[in-house]
C-alpha cells in the first residue's frame, strides 16, 4: 500500500459503560490511601523502573480508576516494588501495596 | 498394692502424648533432605548435643532469658519448669528406694503417696537421710505452688512481671491452663488428706495441712483423699491429651528444636518441617507484645508474632495479619524460644504472592569499566543524595580508585521484593545485579544502603569482600586515609534495622563516631533499637500509623537531646527527617564534615 506519511492513532475514547470497575472497586477497598491522589507524578519522576521503560505508575493510576485494564497487568510486572514512589508521595499513597493490590485484583478477576 | 483405677486417665493420656510426640518427629525425621539427616545423624555422636543439653538446662528449666527481662517473670516459669523437673526426679527416686525396683510403672512416682500409705514409711528410709524425701517432695511442692500463685497473679496484673500486655488467650489453651494449674493443688490435697487420715507418711506441709484438714472435716478422709487421688489424676491426663492442642505443646516441642538447631539444623526456604517445629515451639508467653512498635505506637495489637503464628497454626493466614508487620526483628531479638519470626512472616507473603509473575525482561545487563573497589548506593541513597554526595569526595580525599556502579540509575537489590514475598522473582534481579558486579572483577563492594547490604551477604552468594560504608570508612580512617578533624558534637546514633539485627554491624559504627562525635546514651540502642518506621516490610499500614511510629522513636532518640540525630541508612534518614526537630545525618555526612578543608577550597556540597 502506498504510504502518505499518515497512520491510524488507537481509538482514545474511554467508554465507562464498557469498563469493568469492579476491579477498581475492589482495589480502592484494599488501599483507600489511592483516593488521596492528586497526580503530581512525584512517583513516576523518580522511579526505578522509569529509569529503563516508560513504566508509569500515574498512568496505572488513572487507567485503574477508568477501569481501563487491558495492558494493566503486563506493566505491572515490571516493578521492582523498591519502594522510592512511597517515600516521595506527597500525599502518602502507599503504592506498594497498591501495585501488590492490582496483582492480587487481577488474579482474582483471571486477567 | 501397686495399681488403681484411678491411675488409668493419667496413664492413658501420658501413652497417648508420648505416642504423638514419637509420630511427630518420626514425620519431621521424614521430611528432612539429605542435607539435614546428615546433619541430625552427625549431630547424634558429636559434643553438640551434650551444648543442646545446656541450653535446655539453662533456658527450658532455668528460663535464664526470662530472668533477664523481668525477674518475676523468670522466677514463675522456672518454678513451673524447674520445680515440676525436680519433683519428677526426685519422685523417681524416692519411690525406685520405696519400692526396692529399679522399674517402676511411670505412674508409681506420681501417686507414691497413695500406694504407700498402708505401709509404714520408716524402714524404707534406712537407705537415706529419715525424712529427706518427704522434706524435699513437700519443699519442691511449695515451689511449685509459688510459682502457681504468681501466673494466677500474672492473668490479672501482668505489668508486676515487666509485660504490658499478656497474650489473649483461645478457648483451647483456658481449657488445658486450667488443669495445669489445677493439678499440683489437687496433688497438695490428696497428699495432705492421705496424710491426715493416716496419721503418718507426709513431710512439713502435706503432714500439718492433713492433720488440720483430718481435724476439721467431718466425713470418712479416707473417701476424700480417694476422690482427690482420682482429681489430680484426671487434671493430669486431660492436661496431657489437651498438650498436642494448645500452647503447652512448646514444652515437649521446645526440647526437640533445642537439639536440631544445635545439631544445625536450620529455618531455611521452604523449609517446611522446621517451620512447624519453630511455629510449635511458641509458648505465647506475650513477651514480643510489648516489644512490638505496632502495639506500643501505633496501638494495633492483633499482628504481633503471637498471634501471627497461633494463626499459622490454626491454618487461618489473614492477609491483614501476615502483611502488618515492619520485619524489624525485634520480637525475633526477644523471642525467649528464639523463633524466627521474620523468617515465618516473609515464608507466609510468599503463600499469597507466589503466582503473581514479574518481568524484569527490559533489564539487559550494562558493561561496566574495570574498578577494585565498587560503590553501590542503592535506590533509597538516591532519594538522599548528600549521602552518596559525601561517599564519593571522601572517596576522592582517600584517593580511593573506585567505581560507582549505580551512578546514573540503580537497579533494585531484590531485597524490597523479598520483603513484600516474592523472593522467586528477586532472584531475576539479583542475577543481573550479580552479572554487573561480577563484571567489574572486584573484590570489594560498598554500599551505603543497610538493605542492599544485607541482601548482598545473605542472597547473593558473592565471593568479594562486602562492607557497608560505616565499615569502610572506620578501615579507611584506620589505615590513615582520610584526615580528620574532629568537631565533637553531641549525636545520638539510631542502629538501623537491617544494620543491626540483621547483619550484626553495631561495633563499627560506634567506633568510628568516637573519633569523631561525641554519641550520647540512647535508651534504645543496639539490638533493642528501634524501627524508624519506614521499613518496606510494612505493606499495609497508612501514613498515620508509620508516622506513629517515626515519632515514637524520635522521641526515643532525641531524650539526651542530642544536636544531631545520626543513621547508617538512606531510608532512616528519610523518614526521620520529616518528623525530627534536628538534623538528622548518616555517618558518611558526618565524616565528611570532619575532613579538614583546605584554605581557599570550596566544599561542592
Amino acid at each position: 500500500m502506498k504510504s502518505f506519511g499518515y497512520n491510524i492513532t488507537e481509538d482514545r475514547q474511554i467508554d465507562f459503560d464498557a469498563n469493568d470497575r469492579n476491579v477498581t472497586v475492589f482495589i480502592n477497598e484494599i488501599e483507600p490511601s489511592i483516593l488521596l491522589c492528586m497526580g503530581c507524578g512525584s512517583c513516576t519522576a523518580t522511579c526505578t523502573t522509569g529509569h529503563f521503560t516508560d513504566f508509569n505508575i500515574r498512568k496505572i493510576h488513572t487507567l485503574i480508576q477508568r477501569g481501563e485494564l487491558k495492558h494493566l497487568k503486563k506493566e505491572i510486572m515490571k516493578c521492582m516494588l523498591c519502594g522510592k514512589c512511597q517515600l516521595v508521595c506527597p500525599r502518602g499513597v502507599n503504592l506498594r501495596n497498591l501495585i501488590l493490590s492490582i496483582h492480587t485484583a487481577l488474579e482474582k478477576s483471571g486477567l | 498394692m501397686t495399681f488403681n483405677l484411678f491411675v488409668l486417665p493419667f496413664s492413658l493420656g501420658f501413652i497417648f502424648l508420648f505416642f504423638t510426640m514419637i509420630m511427630k518427629n518420626r514425620s519431621w525425621i521424614h521430611e528432612m533432605d539429605v542435607e539435614d539427616k546428615r546433619k541430625f545423624k552427625s549431630g547424634l555422636r558429636s559434643p553438640r548435643i551434650f551444648f543442646a543439653l545446656r541450653e535446655i538446662f539453662f533456658e527450658s528449666l532455668l528460663h535464664r532469658k526470662m530472668f533477664r527481662r523481668n525477674p518475676m517473670l523468670g522466677y514463675m516459669h522456672m518454678s513451673f519448669a524447674f520445680g515440676w523437673f525436680l519433683l519428677i526426679l526426685f519422685g523417681n527416686m524416692e519411690s525406685r528406694i520405696y519400692s526396692g525396683f529399679w522399674i517402676n510403672p511411670p505412674y508409681y512416682p506420681i501417686f507414691l503417696k497413695f500406694f504407700i500409705h498402708d505401709k509404714h514409711v520408716l524402714p524404707f528410709e534406712i537407705f537415706t537421710v529419715p525424712g529427706f524425701f518427704r522434706f524435699s517432695m513437700d519443699l519442691l511442692l511449695l515451689f511449685v505452688l509459688s510459682g502457681l500463685f504468681l501466673a494466677i497473679l500474672k492473668r490479672s496484673r501482668s505489668h508486676w512481671f515487666g509485660l504490658k500486655k499478656t497474650s489473649q488467650l483461645q478457648f483451647s489453651d483456658k481449657v488445658t491452663m486450667t488443669c495445669l494449674w489445677l493439678i499440683f493443688p489437687l496433688r497438695l490435697l490428696a497428699e495432705s488428706f492421705t496424710a491426715g487420715a493416716y496419721g503418718y507418711g507426709g513431710g512439713f506441709i502435706t503432714q500439718h495441712l492433713g492433720n488440720v484438714l483430718a481435724f476439721l472435716w467431718p466425713l470418712n478422709d479416707k473417701d476424700v483423699a480417694y476422690a482427690c487421688w482420682w482429681m489430680y489424676s484426671l487434671s493430669l491426663g486431660i492436661f496431657f491429651v489437651m498438650l498436642p492442642y494448645s500452647r503447652y505443646m512448646h514444652i515437649p516441642t521446645e526440647l526437640i528444636l533445642i537439639f536440631y538447631r544445635n545439631f544445625g539444623i536450620q529455618t531455611r526456604k521452604g523449609s517446611g518441617f522446621f517451620s512447624e517445629i519453630e511455629l510449635l515451639s511458641c509458648s505465647r508467653c506475650g513477651v514480643c507484645i510489648d516489644v512490638c512498635q505496632l502495639n506500643t505506637a501505633a496501638g494495633i495489637q492483633d499482628i504481633q508474632a503471637v498471634y501471627f503464628l497461633q494463626s499459622i497454626r490454626h491454618k487461618q493466614v489473614m492477609n491483614n495479619i501476615v502483611n502488618r508487620c515492619l520485619v524489624c526483628g525485634r520480637c525475633q531479638e526477644v523471642c525467649p524460644v528464639g523463633i524466627h519470626t521474620d523468617y515465618q512472616r516473609l515464608f507466609h507473603r510468599e503463600v499469597f504472592r507466589k503466582s503473581q509473575a514479574q518481568d524484569f525482561s527490559f533489564l539487559n545487563g550494562e558493561s561496566t569499566r574495570k574498578a577494585e573497589v565498587i560503590y553501590f548506593a542503592g535506590c533509597m541513597s538516591h532519594l538522599t543524595p548528600t549521602i552518596p554526595e559525601a561517599m564519593q569526595q571522601i572517596l576522592d580525599t582517600a584517593k580511593i580508585d573506585y567505581l560507582y556502579l549505580d551512578k546514573d540509575h540503580t537497579v533494585c537489590c531484590g531485597r524490597p521484593l523479598m520483603l513484600a514475598g516474592k523472593p522467586v522473582q528477586a532472584e531475576m534481579l539479583i542475577a543481573q545485579n550479580k552479572k554487573t558486579i561480577l563484571d567489574s572483577e572486584a573484590v570489594l563492594l560498598v554500599t551505603s544502603c543497610p538493605i542492599c547490604y544485607r541482601v548482598f551477604r545473605e542472597d547473593y552468594k558473592l565471593d568479594i569482600r562486602i562492607l557497608h560504608h560505616t565499615q569502610y570508612l572506620l578501615e579507611l580512617i584506620k589505615k590513615g586515609k582520610i584526615p580528620l578533624q574532629a568537631y565533637f558534637r553531641k549525636v545520638a546514633y539510631h542502629d538501623p534495622c537491617d544494620l543491626g539485627r540483621g547483619s550484626g554491624v553495631y561495633n563499627d559504627p560506634r567506633e568510628l563516631l568516637l573519633k569523631i562525635a561525641d554519641p550520647v546514651k540512647v535508651r534504645n540502642e543496639g539490638k533493642d533499637s528501634l524501627c524508624c518506621g519506614g521499613s518496606l516490610g510494612l505493606i499495609n499500614a497508612g501514613t498515620e500509623e508509620k508516622d506513629r511510629i517515626t515519632k515514637e522513636a524520635l522521641e526515643n532518640y532525641l531524650e539526651a537531646k542530642p544536636e544531631i540525630l545520626l543513621t547508617a541508612c538512606p531510608l532512616c534518614k528519610k523518614t526521620f527527617a520529616k518528623h525530627s526537630p534536628v538534623e538528622v545525618m548518616d555517618v558518611a555526612e558526618l565524616v565528611m564534615e570532619a575532613i579538614p578543608k583546605k584554605a581557599g577550597e570550596v566544599m561542592s556540597c
